[in-house]
Formats: structure tokens, sequence, C-alpha cells
């Protein structure tokens, strides 16, 4: 598609609500956000924001990380890798350097999706660039942040993030705002590539604040023996979130998993699903997700597509209320076109069994230790195929937020 | 040690237990025979203090101490130990980090005894989950080993069990209630061992098999929640064996 009529459909989007969660008022928000200053050295950044930001699993000391790509509101104030074989750009530099990059950019997710694709289509604010050479391992993590802190301030980010043949690639994204930041709008588009035999894990913390709405709009295509493991965990108070990511399974043999962990509080709106669609032989998924509402509404969601035959994929679902006033809703979906198919999903909202805290009383914990006990259990979800030093900063983030939870 | 005085319990709006009495001294171990449904259950659950059952008279006295009203994780702080017939499976919670839990208060280095049950596998899965019969019993049974109470409740700790396993849950419970004698070279006098031990036992079975295992010093018959019949475990086994529990309602009437 040419871009002037990319332009002229995302103009006529503009207006266009997304399909599921509540509608955000564009006109809220402002565009403008004055540059920010690089840093060399991101250990200089203000204690506080590197406390907001290691909540969402970002180490400004860079300890532990292949490399960092950090932007604060509008502005990338730090863009760095240490390795050799994997990129990082601002996806800016890239479109310039790559012109290939073009076959790569709003290729999954049609700029006219929904008003807000056409914001960011029309407004864009950066974002990164990330790819491991054909088989380049990436050694520690690449992590990314994504920060906001000017009120009424949107940000518009695309991400485009590539592994290449028989690489491996592993990114923490930790998006966090300023505490008790006033009403904000995060846009963020990804499009993930997994080549042949390659593989990405990609976690993401997001550590908003109490008014932000949040509009994530990702897909990913994984190639033939090609493994996509996407984890998220949203526990932190927001206004609302809506995301619905897609992964493509095109090609043979090539696995997805997706698990989500997510936190309604009080006054939070959250509607996130992952679908995964089957296109190819022998393709694999799960999607799991763990859903707490401690007050707020949580709408999940989930869909496999199963196209082709020899493919096997499993949902669960699994929420948890803790107190009135909240409202868990799973919706799961499952899509068979084939004999021969084999999809499965369990679902299951309730409240923390009594049973379950007898146990743990009657060996010794008081009612409130046995309670977190048992939601830090739920919490907890094994991931197959994560990196351990991903999946030790998954349960520190986890664990760090539920302490504030109970 | 333990001492049950007219105890009626009610649950779910049905009254399940009718003045049961008993006393259990110090370092004995008496076991509890009754059919389904009798109250054996409801009796444990009730000593443990679980909100559902309710004590609508009587009292329960541990260790001189009235506990009728006490929570469960105080009560389990205080010495009393169980080990659950159908444990729940809690997902995420691992079967170590029960051991740790039971740990707390007693500090000792487990993990002989989690070699002696031969559940080292057993550790980072959670507990419960998918175990079978007799691994459960392995993992209660280990949980009130790292726990170690003064006194010990366990629901049918034989049922569901092989025969493999049966013999090392048989020795796990002799372990904890302090009824494994010193092996041969040791110096320790096994009388004195049988007089200083202080860990009590009460433990339900519906079959009696577990009797061929641990020597225990009194046995009851509970009936329609009351208790029917008191004296020798052995005797009283072997009474039911032969004329089954229809003879103890006969007696009762």
């Amino acid at each position: 598609m040419h871009d002037l009529e990319m332009k002229k459909r995302a103009q006529a989007a503009l207006d266009k609500p997304a399909q599921y969660g509540p509608d955000v008022d564009l006109s809220r928000f402002t565009l403008i956000a004055p540059q920010e200053s690089y840093q060399e050295d991101l250990s200089q950044l203000p204690a506080e924001l590197s406390r907001q930001v290691l909540s969402a699993g970002i180490e400004t000391g860079e300890k532990g990380r292949s490399g960092t790509y950090f932007q604060k509101n509008h502005s990338v104030i730090h863009c760095q890798i240490h390795q050799e074989g994997v990129e990082i750009l601002t996806i800016d530099q890239a479109l310039a350097k790559y012109d290939w990059l073009k076959d790569y950019y709003w290729k999954m997710i049609p700029p006219d999706q929904d008003k807000y694709t056409a914001w960011a289509y029309l407004n864009p604010h950066h974002g990164y660039f990330i790819r491991t050479r054909p088989g380049v391992k990436t050694l520690f993590p690449v992590q990314a942040c994504l920060y906001m802190e000017q009120d009424n301030l949107v940000q518009n980010i695309h991400n485009i993030i590539i592994a290449e043949e028989e690489s491996e690639l592993d990114i923490i994204t930790g998006c966090a705002a300023r505490p008790r930041m006033r009403q904000g709008l995060h846009v963020g588009v990804s499009e993930f590539y997994i080549k042949k035999g390659a593989r990405l894990t990609f976690t993401m913390i997001h550590n908003w604040a109490e008014e932000m709405d949040v509009r994530p709009r990702s897909a990913a295509s994984v190639g033939p023996s090609g493994i996509f493991i996407s984890n998220y965990v949203s526990m932190k108070p927001i206004h609302s979130l809506q995301m619905y990511p897609t992964t493509w399974l095109e090609g043979k043999d090539s696995l997805a998993r997706y698990y989500n962990i997510l936190v309604a509080s009080r006054g939070s709106e959250l509607d996130v699903g992952s679908r995964v669609i089957l296109k190819a032989e022998g393709g694999r998924a799960e999607v799991v997700s763990r859903a707490i509402s401690a007050g707020g509404n949580i709408r999940a969601r989930g869909c496999l597509v199963g196209k082709e035959k020899d493919i096997k994929a499993h949902l669960e679902c699994r929420g948890l209320i803790l107190e009135r006033g909240g409202m868990i809703q799973a919706i799961p979906e499952l899509e068979g076109y084939l004999p021969g198919i084999d999809l499965s999903h369990e679902a299951a909202v309730g409240k923390i069994a009594q049973e379950e805290i007898n146990y743990l009383m009657a060996r010794g914990l008081p009612e409130s230790e046995a309670i977190a006990a048992i939601v830090r259990g739920f919490l907890t979800v094994d991931i197959a195929g994560l990196p351990t030093e991903l999946q030790a900063e998954l349960n520190r983030v986890v664990e760090e937020s539920e302490k504030t939870l109970l | 040690m333990l001492v049950i005085e007219n105890l009626s319990v009610r649950l779910f709006n049905r009254i399940i237990l009718h003045g049961v009495n008993l006393h259990i001294p110090a370092g004995e171990v008496h076991v509890l025979f009754g059919p389904n449904g009798s109250g054996k259950t409801t009796l444990l659950m009730t000593i443990m203090g679980f909100a559902d059952y309710e004590v609508i008279s009587g009292q329960i006295i541990f260790n001189g101490k009235d506990i009728t009203n006490l929570p469960v994780y105080e009560r389990a702080q205080a010495g009393l130990g169980l080990s659950f017939q159908r444990p729940p499976t809690i997902k995420g919670v691992k079967t170590q980090q029960m051991l740790e839990i039971c740990n707390r208060h007693s500090q000792q280095d487990y993990r002989p005894l989690v070699e002696e049950l031969n559940f080292q596998d057993f550790l980072g899965r959670d507990v419960n989950q998918g175990f079978s019969g007799g691994e459960i019993k392995r993992s209660e049974l280990l949980q009130l080993l790292v726990q170690s109470p003064t006194l010990a409740l366990l629901d049918e700790p034989e049922s569901g069990v092989d025969l493999e396993n049966i013999a090392l849950i048989g020795r796990g419970i002799n372990k904890l209630l302090r009824r494994q004698w010193p092996a041969e070279e040791s110096a320790e006098c096994r009388r004195k061992v049988r007089e200083e031990r202080k860990i009590g036992g009460l433990i339900i079975t519906h079959t009696g098999y577990i009797l061929d295992y641990v020597d225990a010093d009194r046995g009851y018959v509970m009936m329609n929640g009351t208790i029917a019949c008191q004296g020798n475990p052995r005797e009283i086994l072997r009474c039911i064996k032969e004329v089954g529990y229809e003879e103890c309602v006969r007696c009762m009437i």
C-alpha cells in the first residue's frame, strides 16, 4: 500500500473506536512534549525514576543486560547495545538505515485498525528496532523502557522486533509512569518477526499510573520451527488497558506461548486477550492467564484458531476475586476448521478456597499469611522455555507487586 | 495432654458429635475406629479448630490450656499437627514451600527426613498436584515430621496406600510418634525412650491395617457421633473384624 493511501485510511479511522475496551477521548491529550537530553549513563537518572522503572524490570545500571533502549515521554534518552550481532536502534534510525524495513513496518497491524493505531500512524513518537542477526544468541536480555511523566501526554510508540533465522533473542520491556501522574495515554504498536528456527522471549511489565489509559497493539509472525514466548504482567493500578495481541504461526512446527498476569485494583478496567492463529502443520500454542480482581474489572479473552492439520493448542484462564466490587469475565474462544486438530480450553473464576486456607493454617500460618501464600502461588506460572534470569526477574516483579496488593 | 470433655459439634446445621469424652495422656497413641460417617473426621477437624465445626458444648484442653476457641494456626503453633485424609492441591505452592512453612517453629535440617520418605523428586512440584494416594500420605507425614507436633492427629494414614508404601508409612508414623526403637548398636536404653517420649497421637483408621505397624495404647469405637466403646485396640479391631460394627450398634441399644 502506498504511504499516501495509508495516511488517508488512517485519517479516516481517527474516530473509529476499538472493538473492545472503554473508548478513550483523544482530544483530552496533548501531542507535544519538550525534548529531553540524551543520557550517556543511565545510572545518573533520578533515584525515584530508577525505582519506578526497576518495578517494571528495567535495570538502569544495565547489569545483566545486553543493551538498553530508554524513551522518556517523546525523547529517546538512551539507545545502546553491548553485544555484537544484536542491533538496537530507534525505529526512525532503522527505517533510514534499512530500506527493506518498510516491508515490516505496519505490515501486520493496519493503521486504520482503530483510532489508536491511526493516531500512532499519524503522530509517531519513536519506538525501538531490535534485531538479532542469524544464529546470534543474546547473552543477556535486551531491555527497553518506555517512561511517561508529563501529565495529559500521549505517547505513540512503534516497535519492530526481528529474530533472524536460528537466533535467540530475549527482551524485557518495562513501561512505567511517574507515580501519581495525571491522565496519560500510551499507544504501543509492536510487530514481531520470528524467522525460521529462531526463538524470541518477550517479557513486558507494566507499571503505569492510576489515571493512565493504555492501548498496546501487537502482532507476531513465526516461521518454521520458530518459538515465540510472550509474558505480560500488569499488576499496578491503571485506569484502562485494552489489548488483544495476535500471533500467526506461519511456519511448520512453530510454537507460541502467552502468559498474562493481570491484577485489577479498584477503578481499573482491564480487557486483555491473546490470539493465536495456527496456520501451519505441527503448530503448537498455549495461552495462560491469571487474573486477580482486587475491586477492579478484568475481561480475560483468548482465541485459538486452527487452520491446518496436526495442530494442538490449549487455553487456560484462571480468575481469582479477592474483594467485592470487581468482576472477572473469562472469554475463551476456539475456532477449528479441519478434522484432526486439537484445541482445548479451561477457565475458572472463583474465590480462594477455604480448604486451602485451612490447610496452610493447620501448618501454623496465620490466615492473612495463608491467603498471601495462595495468591502468590496463583500468580506463579512456571514458564517453559523462559531463561532463568527472566523467570527470576518476573518472580521478583510479581512478588513485589503482590506485597502492595495484599 | 489432650482432654476432651462433653464435646458436641454442629456442622452445616447438623449435630455430628454428641458429648464426646476423650483423654490422651502424654506419650500415648490412641486409635479411633468407626464406620464411615460416624464422626471420626469431625472430631479431628474440631480438635484442629476449623471454622465450619461449631462447638455447641464442651471443651478441648491441650497441655492444660483451653483451646476450644483458639484459631487454627495458634493450635498448630501450640503443638497440634494434622495429617489430612484428602488434602487440597494449592496451585503454585510447592511441596518445598510447605515444608518451609512447617519448619518455621521447629527450625530443623529436614533433608534427611525427605530422603527417608523418598520424597526428593516431589519438592519442586505443586503440593498434592497429581500425587497418588500413597504419595499424598507420604507428603502429609513428611510435613508432620518437619512440623514435629506434640500431638499428631492422623486421619486414615493408610487409606489408598499400596502394599509397597504401607511399610514406609508405618515406619514414618513410628518415627513421628517416637515408637521407633533406637538402633541395636545404640547405647540408648529402650525403656528410657519409651518412658521419656512426650508426643501423643490420635489415629483414625477405618480398616485397622495401621495397627500392623504401629503399637497403639488405646482404642475407641465411634458410632453416630459418640464414643461407643473403648479398650485394647487390638481386641477392638479383632471384634470389629469378627462381627462388624453392627455388634457395636447392638451394644449401644
